[in-house]
């Protein structure tokens, strides 16, 4: 349902607030707050149409420094918030921002439960690896062993790849990025956009003051094209400039050296299957096969929260409220006493 | 067999039985059949945790108590005239409240060597042989055998043809009371049309109780209970649960607004979801989430975009909600809490009555975060008060804690309907559409309550959030002064809510009485009956009940202040009597039950007699 009202013409800057940022210089959010101010404008639709709803956290600052509308909450709850307003605001596209800590620690409940339910919210996943606004305690995405000043000898915690939980939760649109390539961000953004129910998008986000470089494999020119796959619908599960590929044997994925295999060995990336997306995720658990980047899986077919209530709603939908309430106060049992 | 007849006032009846006897659908029709004949009642329902606690036991024993007379009845009754007991567990349970010489009908099936067991009461101390009840009219009567025998050409299994043992107990008491069954068998028919066998079974069962009294010389006597004098109107019979739900309801009819109830399933709340979840057709969001912090914040985010919002839940869901309310304080956005208050503290009594969450409703937030705070006085009274929560939260844009407890929640009485029509007006503070004028978020009216913007208002683009506001403009301020002047402007916003509250009255007695009794929420009916027959007995004693607490009304102080005498009943140690004492230095002295039941009339009397004399 988008407004029948002219399309405001908007551009980046006027998306900006009179709020100074105060994120730490150098920090992976103002790629991602810069990506979303390039494509917003591209999306067809008022500036007034979009909410940003976050949690607590330094990426949830994020709403401050984005002139529409917008909700700093409280820790782990704004998947609630953005489910209450979509639900009953079905019209408006709703943005939550997000983090490690906000959603898989603190508010793990309520975005898997959002995830099932499938209301049609975007969620920005910045995952840091650590908490920043808290000064440097490990997060549940932290690596086992991690040095942090609540783990001065190594954590013992296991971490969450959020997108394998997300998908255990029956998301229906998940994906990857990273905060050092603005082109895929946005172009992740958009297709999180388009898509019609809760798009998580996991932003792998440098905290240069307290995680430096946790994400450097992945984005470093040495060793990025080694250690990425950027999938492509369709195409054949192929890194490291052609090189190498990801072929099955049996139900596990391993790499194959394309200098001596041929291409068509490699798998092939279908977003829409599910059980290809569960081998995917299953990349993170093994250090020789490459972190994948891009859509990893989407379901169309999934009934969304907010259509599937409204459509109750307006199925039983009672013209002349008034008189129906009268009616309905004196149930079947009234009695009259004249 | 030709009965005499005798006419009562007003008579006390429990029935009791297992959890599985089907006691509070007993109870129940026997309340409206008796309703709509034309008398007062008051209910109140008493069952145990368990869903289904062991069959037979003491934990497994379910009640429903029910009051009706000739005039009006404020309360369940502290005393029953008639204990019907399905069980040994059921009479042990609930003897120690029936008066002297009172009635007791038991089902002698009930009294077997395993029954007496699962009772806990040896052998050789059966109640109904050891001489026990000898100062009671005891009627033991073998009713699961008559059941049997009155159903057995319906073919059901020795289990099903057993169930219906309530109906047969339920015709006899209409017998006794002389009360036409008609209404029950038109609600057996409705309720089993899909199992015809089992509809007629029933109705067999009730017939052949009714029979059983009629015909027989078990009872010399009929009772009768003349209608009560009422206002011309239409009535009919509500609890406290579904009053709230038709209140918030009604706040939604008349504002054309959407209501979002977002909710976790909790004890004695759950009802509010139940019923508002039926009417979608009104614009109805019933939104049943992961947990109760979900079921607030989805409410406040609904809210945030110009529904009325609401959460419902009991104490421990209320403390999981805490942040999510100074969320809604600081956001300052209209929002409904009600609390449907049980025994405390953890998990405490989920089925039993206190009212001790006062003062978590009044300070269980971190910082200095005021809401309003209200609550209903009578089962029926939910209705106004849900409405007034809604009307509060929505013009003053500030949270409303609307505390009912577990009695006024399940109980029932006859309620004179109010149609939408005779229900104040709401104007909400919401902005939805564009307007010329620059919109700053915390800009104030003379109540200071702000305009809210809602999302999708072009050029109104704003943020909000949990960080302390600066003042008009909403921006996120760390100024000093700023945060003062703003914690002040919020508890000023609050206590402004008091201009628009009725002035407090009281209920009995005048300025000039000896002593002043002062009760809040669900106690209303006691006291009123308790102050009533001290008033007859010839005590000035005076009687104010308070239904708005954060802010009182504007004229407390004045009304309180030349009593020499001042005492608090509430069900908990003493929480409103604090806020007295803190408010008017007032040497109030309290009366106080933490049972997990309501006060009884006779322990308010008492309290109040020995502090006169």
């Amino acid at each position: 349902m988008h407004s029948l009202e002219p399309v405001e013409i908007f551009n980046a800057k006027d998306l900006e607030t009179d709020q100074e940022v105060r994120w730490c210089p150098g920090c992976g959010d103002y790629s991602i707050l810069n990506s979303m101010k390039k494509i917003l404008p591209e999306l067809g639709r008022p500036r007034h149409e979009f909410v940003f709803v976050s949690g607590i956290g330094c990426s949830s600052r994020f709403p401050y420094y984005m002139h529409t509308y917008g909700m700093h909450s409280i820790h782990g709850r704004a998947a609630s918030i953005a489910t209450g307003l979509k639900t009953s605001r079905p019209e408006l596209s709703v943005w939550m921002i997000t983090g490690d800590g906000d959603s898989l620690s603190i508010g793990g409940n309520h975005l898997i439960h959002t995830l099932r339910r499938n209301p049609d919210i975007n969620i920005l996943l910045f995952n840091n690896q650590i908490y920043g606004l808290t000064k440097g305690q490990f997060s549940p995405t932290s690596e086992e062993g991690k040095i942090t000043k609540s783990s001065p000898v190594g954590t013992v915690d296991h971490p969450f790849n959020p997108l394998a939980l997300a998908l255990g939760a029956n998301a229906t649109f998940i994906a990857r990025t990273t905060d050092k390539d603005g082109k895929h961000q946005q172009e992740i953004y958009k297709r999180a956009y388009h898509h019609k129910g809760t798009s998580l998008v996991e932003i792998y986000q440098n905290c240069n003051v307290f995680n430096d470089g946790a994400f450097e494999i992945f984005t470093d020119k040495g060793t990025k094209q080694v250690s990425t796959l950027y999938l492509e619908h369709g195409k054949p599960m192929i890194f490291d400039n052609g090189n190498k590929g990801i072929k099955l044997d049996g139900l596990k994925p391993v790499v194959i050296d394309l200098t001596i295999h041929s291409a068509d060995e490699c798998l092939v990336h279908d977003e829409t299957d599910k059980m290809k997306a569960f081998i995917i995720n299953s990349f993170f658990d093994d250090v020789e096969l490459p972190r994948p980047f891009g859509i990893i899986y989407i379901n169309n077919g999934v009934s969304t929260f907010d259509d599937a209530m409204n459509a109750q709603l307006q199925h039983y939908k009672i013209e002349d409220k008034k008189a129906a309430f009268n009616e309905l106060l004196k149930t079947k049992s009234y009695w009259e006493v004249k | 067999m030709s009965h005499s007849t005798q006419q009562l006032d007003r008579v006390v009846i429990k029935f009791a039985g297992d959890s599985g006897d089907g006691i509070q659908l007993t109870g129940s029709q026997f309340a409206e059949t008796t309703a709509l004949f034309g008398n007062d009642i008051a209910t109140f329902p008493d069952f145990p945790a368990e869903i289904r606690a062991p069959i037979g036991t003491v934990p497994g024993v379910s009640g429903f108590q029910l009051h009706f007379g000739n005039t009006h009845i404020f309360t369940p009754g502290d005393e029953f005239d008639v204990l019907v007991a399905l069980n040994a567990a059921a009479l042990k349970t609930n003897l120690k409240s029936l008066k002297k010489n009172g009635i007791i009908i038991v089902n002698n099936d009930g009294f077997d060597s395993k029954n007496l067991r699962l009772a806990n009461i040896p052998e050789t101390d059966n109640p109904l042989k050891n001489g026990s009840l000898d100062s009671y009219q005891v009627f033991a009567i073998d009713i699961t055998k008559l059941t049997k025998l009155a159903v057995a050409e319906f073919g059901l299994g020795n289990k099903e043809a057993e169930r219906c043992k309530n109906m047969y107990v339920l015709g006899l008491v209409y017998w006794l009371y002389n009360r036409n069954p008609e209404k029950t068998i038109q609600f057996i028919r409705s309720r089993f049309a899909k199992q015809p066998a089992v509809a007629e079974a029933n109705i067999k069962a009730l017939q052949a109780g009714f029979n059983y009294g009629d015909t027989t010389e078990t009872f010399a006597v009929q009772y009768s209970v003349a209608e009560a004098p009422t206002a011309p109107g239409v009535y009919r019979s509500i609890n406290g649960n579904q009053a709230t739900a038709l209140g918030l309801l009604a706040a939604s009819v008349n504002t054309g607004l959407p209501l979002f109830l977002g909710t976790y399933p909790i004890t004695p709340a759950s009802d509010i979801l139940h019923e508002l979840s039926k009417y979608k057709g009104y614009n109805v969001y019933s939104f049943q989430a992961e947990d109760e912090i979900a079921g607030v914040c989805a409410a406040i985010g609904a809210a945030y975009g110009g529904s009325i919002g609401v959460t419902t839940s009991s104490g421990p869901g209320i403390a999981l909600k805490t942040e999510a309310i100074g969320l809604a304080t600081m956001l300052e956005l209209p929002l409904v809490i009600c609390n449907i208050q049980r025994g405390g503290p953890s998990t405490g009594l989920p089925t039993k009555t206190e009212q001790a969450d006062l003062l978590q409703a009044m300070y269980g937030r971190n910082g200095e975060c005021p809401v309003v705070v209200i609550a209903p006085a009578t089962h029926s009274d939910c209705y106004e008060m849900a409405y007034q929560a809604v009307k509060i939260a929505m013009e003053h844009t500030v949270p409303v804690m609307f505390l009912s407890d577990g009695f006024i929640a399940n109980g029932a009485e006859p309620w004179h309907i109010k149609n939408i029509e005779s229900l104040p007006p709401i104007q909400s503070r919401f902005i939805t559409a564009a307007a010329d004028t620059d919109y700053r978020p915390y800009e104030r009216n003379e109540n200071l309550s702000r305009n809210i913007a809602v999302p999708g208002v072009k050029g109104m683009e704003h943020r909000i959030g949990g960080l302390e506001k600066e003042h008009i403009t909403g921006n996120i301020s760390y100024d000093a002064a700023n945060h003062e002047f703003m914690v002040k402007t919020r508890a000023k916003k609050v206590e402004l809510v008091a201009d628009i509250l009725p002035l407090q009255t009281f209920e009995y007695g005048n300025a000039s009485s000896k002593l002043l009794i002062i009760g809040w929420g669900s106690t209303y009916g006691t006291i009123s009956s308790a102050v009533s027959e001290l008033q007859t007995e010839g005590h000035d004693v005076a009687y104010t009940h308070l239904k708005y607490i954060n802010p009182l009304p504007k004229n407390f102080s004045d009304l309180i202040k030349g009593f020499d005498k001042v005492m608090v009943a509430e069900l908990n140690s003493g929480q409103l009597i604090k806020i007295i004492r803190d408010k008017f230095l007032k040497d109030a002295k309290g009366i106080n039950k933490i049972q997990g039941q309501p006060f009884m009339v006779k322990e308010i009397k008492a309290e109040i007699l020995n502090y006169l004399q």
